[in-house]
């Protein structure tokens, strides 16, 4: 009996294996998230919006959403209307299992460009691959600014990085000001990995020379099982401003920590990331009402690409309102299969040249950016960066007026 | 106590926080209802791993019995993610009042009713072990299956009863654990590590000595925390882990074996 069940589990297993390949000519590109692990509802929400950004360019016809790129056709039309085939791997969060994994999709999968990847810490790892095999690594969402200052041909980045973030913080603080909100002090409670510490020293480094002082910097091991200590070092200290770059369970223990010590400010702010999933806010808006959060996805007009991409969305169950991160890699893959497209071939070469001399303009994007066009290290130098807070639930966009859905509620509540 | 190392202890836990999420979700009990009923549902889980598992693997070599508990640990967290997808869930604050403030100390509701509930859980388990029948049983299989057997006793039932406690607590832990934590798949592996930590350096098989190096790895995770930096927290944890092991290889208040 129990040889049976073996033989059925290994069978079972080369099956799972084996995938039917008679679809017509595709385009493979590896796509590193974390699909498992501690970011895993953010890695799904990305995982989601891969496949509706594909499946946009695959099917075609969406007149509707021009003027975003490829959709007019079914497919990429400079390559006979060969589709993208987005092919998934779980980097559990962990850069290892990152590098492991893009080692696989570029030896074994031959994918011709690689996308990711979440953490930081990931990106750096997974790129790496990229680089030494030669073929061009797209960044939707890391913002770890030594990742661009590698030197490196076959990398580029579409989102902000944190030193451009760190500026927009600086210059909502400055903002506050006007309206008679003044923050002095600042406490920076971050993660210690690549993804923390850039958070960390970006704001060291912007503050200098500014009215506002940095009278705290507590670095934390991700995936702790208790934050008391850094909540009661925060107690000490009384900034009017806190800064989160903490990923979601972090975020989570946060905010019932600091409800349950009873520490407030005048304002709470989460670096995106953990403070922007959508599980963030289902289970903690209620102890956080007033949070902010910096934020690259405005929720768009209706009637707007963006709206109607956001509606399909939706539909699969998930909603950029509440997946920032996710929207950043939607656009990231549209910009990487724009390219693909301009390149007429699915060499990397041709490919990466092509990245080289991407120019879209804001109407062609989903996301409020200036345009997306490369700088010498591969950064994107058009991004751009709102706040929005959590009123009532959900988030809403508070700053910059242009942008703004609500007036800002000052200072933060916490418990509502 | 049931000579294997259970890597999967972690994951009882974890199925005891979704046992409560589930109880509160759709039946709309609390506390006192959820908390017994996942210590009955993971007792079942505990005496159905052993008979399905574990009493099997016992035979084979050591190697197989580590593999096998870890096997378990990947089966139950990657189903969780199946069922449950990795969405982390929490239960609301309220149900289990908030924080108390006693002469400028902040104390957790929960947490606290948490530590009290494990105090007298070690307390009933130590009991249990050395002041009944049912514990000596125990005792005597772990000492010596063949022996035991043939003092009449039957090293199955006795085994597969300690892992049914065993799993118990855990999801008494875990449904305690659910009033204050968030709850997701992998939430286990988190715990998994400093609950090792605790009975290593309290001695295998030592309750009490469990029980004392539970509050000692807190309190010197916390004060490290606080004083110097939380990256260190861990470090000082497994210095001192390490300083004690070196000193004491047998734990604080284990047995040591074949010394003097």
């Amino acid at each position: 009996m129990k040889r049976i069940i073996v033989v059925v589990a290994i069978i079972a297993m080369l099956c799972s294996g084996v995938r039917a390949h008679a679809a017509p000519p595709s385009i493979k590109i590896g796509v590193i998230v974390p699909l498992t692990g501690v970011s895993a509802p953010s890695g799904q929400a990305m995982k989601a919006a891969i496949e509706l950004a594909a499946k946009i360019v695959n099917e075609g016809n969406s007149k509707d959403l021009a003027p975003l790129p490829l959709t007019s056709s079914a497919g990429l039309p400079n390559l006979g209307g060969a589709t993208i085939e987005p092919i998934f791997a779980d980097s559990q969060g962990n850069p290892s299992v990152g590098q492991t994994q893009a080692v696989r999709l570029v030896t074994q999968e031959h994918v011709v460009a690689l996308f990711g990847a979440y953490q930081s810490s990931v990106t750096k790892t997974t790129s790496e691959v990229a680089e030494r095999y030669g073929i061009p690594f797209v960044c939707g969402d890391s913002v770890a600014a030594d990742l661009t200052e590698r030197g490196y041909k076959t990398f580029f980045r579409v989102t902000p990085a944190i030193t451009e973030f760190a500026k927009v913080y600086v210059a909502f603080f400055d903002d506050l000001k006007k309206m008679g909100k003044p923050i002095k002090t600042i406490a920076v409670v971050h993660e210690n990995t690549d993804y923390g510490t850039a958070v960390g020293d970006a704001m060291d480094a912007v503050t200098k020379g500014t009215p506002y002082q940095i009278v705290a910097r507590i670095p934390y091991t991700a995936n702790s099982t208790d934050v008391s200590a850094e909540v009661n070092q925060l107690k000490a200290k009384k900034p009017d401003a806190v800064l989160f770059a903490s990923y979601t369970s972090d975020s989570i223990l946060f905010a019932k920590t600091m409800n349950e010590l009873g520490f407030t400010a005048s304002a709470i702010i989460g670096d995106d990331s953990g403070f922007v999933d959508g599980t963030f806010l289902k289970t903690s808006s209620g102890i956080m009402e007033g949070a902010m959060s910096r934020s690259s996805w405005a929720p768009p007009k209706a009637g707007t690409p963006a709206y109607k991409v956001n509606q399909m969305y939706k539909a699969m169950g998930f909603d950029f309102d509440t997946f920032e991160a996710a929207a950043r890699d939607i656009q990231g893959f549209w910009v990487l299969m724009d390219a693909i497209n301009r390149a007429k071939s699915t060499n990397p070469d041709a490919i990466i040249a092509a990245l080289r001399a991407t120019n879209l303009s804001p109407r062609q994007l989903l996301l409020p950016y200036h345009g997306v066009k490369f700088d010498a290290k591969g950064q994107n130098f058009e991004g751009a960066a709102i706040m929005e807070q959590i009123q009532g639930g959900k988030y809403v966009v508070v700053w910059p007026s242009a942008y703004a859905q609500a007036k800002l509620e000052w200072p933060f509540v916490g418990k509502k | 106590m049931m000579n294997v190392l259970n890597f999967a202890h972690g994951e009882f836990v974890t199925l005891g926080m979704f046992a409560a999420f589930l109880l509160f979700t759709f039946w709309h009990t609390g506390p006192l209802v959820f908390i017994p009923l996942a210590a009955i549902v993971l007792f079942a889980i505990g005496q159905l791993v052993y008979y399905a598992l574990i009493r099997d693997v016992m035979r084979g070599p050591m190697f197989a019995q580590i593999l096998a508990t870890f096997g378990l640990l990947l089966f139950i967290r990657y189903m969780l993610f199946w069922i449950f997808t990795p969405n982390y869930r929490t239960l609301p604050a309220t149900l289990l009042g908030g924080t108390a403030h006693l002469a400028g100390l902040y104390i957790s509701i929960p947490k606290l009713v948490a530590a009290l509930v494990a105090i007298a859980l070690t307390a009933g388990v130590y009991f249990l072990l050395v002041r009944t029948q049912i514990g000596s049983r125990m005792l005597a299989v772990a000492e010596d299956r063949e022996a035991a057997r043939l003092m009449g006793i039957d090293p199955d039932r006795v085994q597969a009863l300690a892992w049914g406690i065993s799993a118990a607590c855990a999801g008494v832990a875990g449904a305690l654990l659910a009033t204050f934590y968030y709850i997701s798949p992998d939430v286990g592996g988190t715990f998994v590590l400093f609950a090792f930590v605790a009975v290593t350096l309290g001695g295998f098989g030592s309750v009490p000595g469990a029980m004392l190096a539970g509050p000692i790895i807190g309190v010197v995770q916390v004060a490290a925390a606080y004083y110097t930096s939380p990256e260190l927290a861990e470090i000082a944890v497994f210095t001192m882990f390490i300083l004690v092991l070196w000193l004491r290889p047998q734990g604080l208040l284990g047995r040591s074996l074949g010394g003097t």
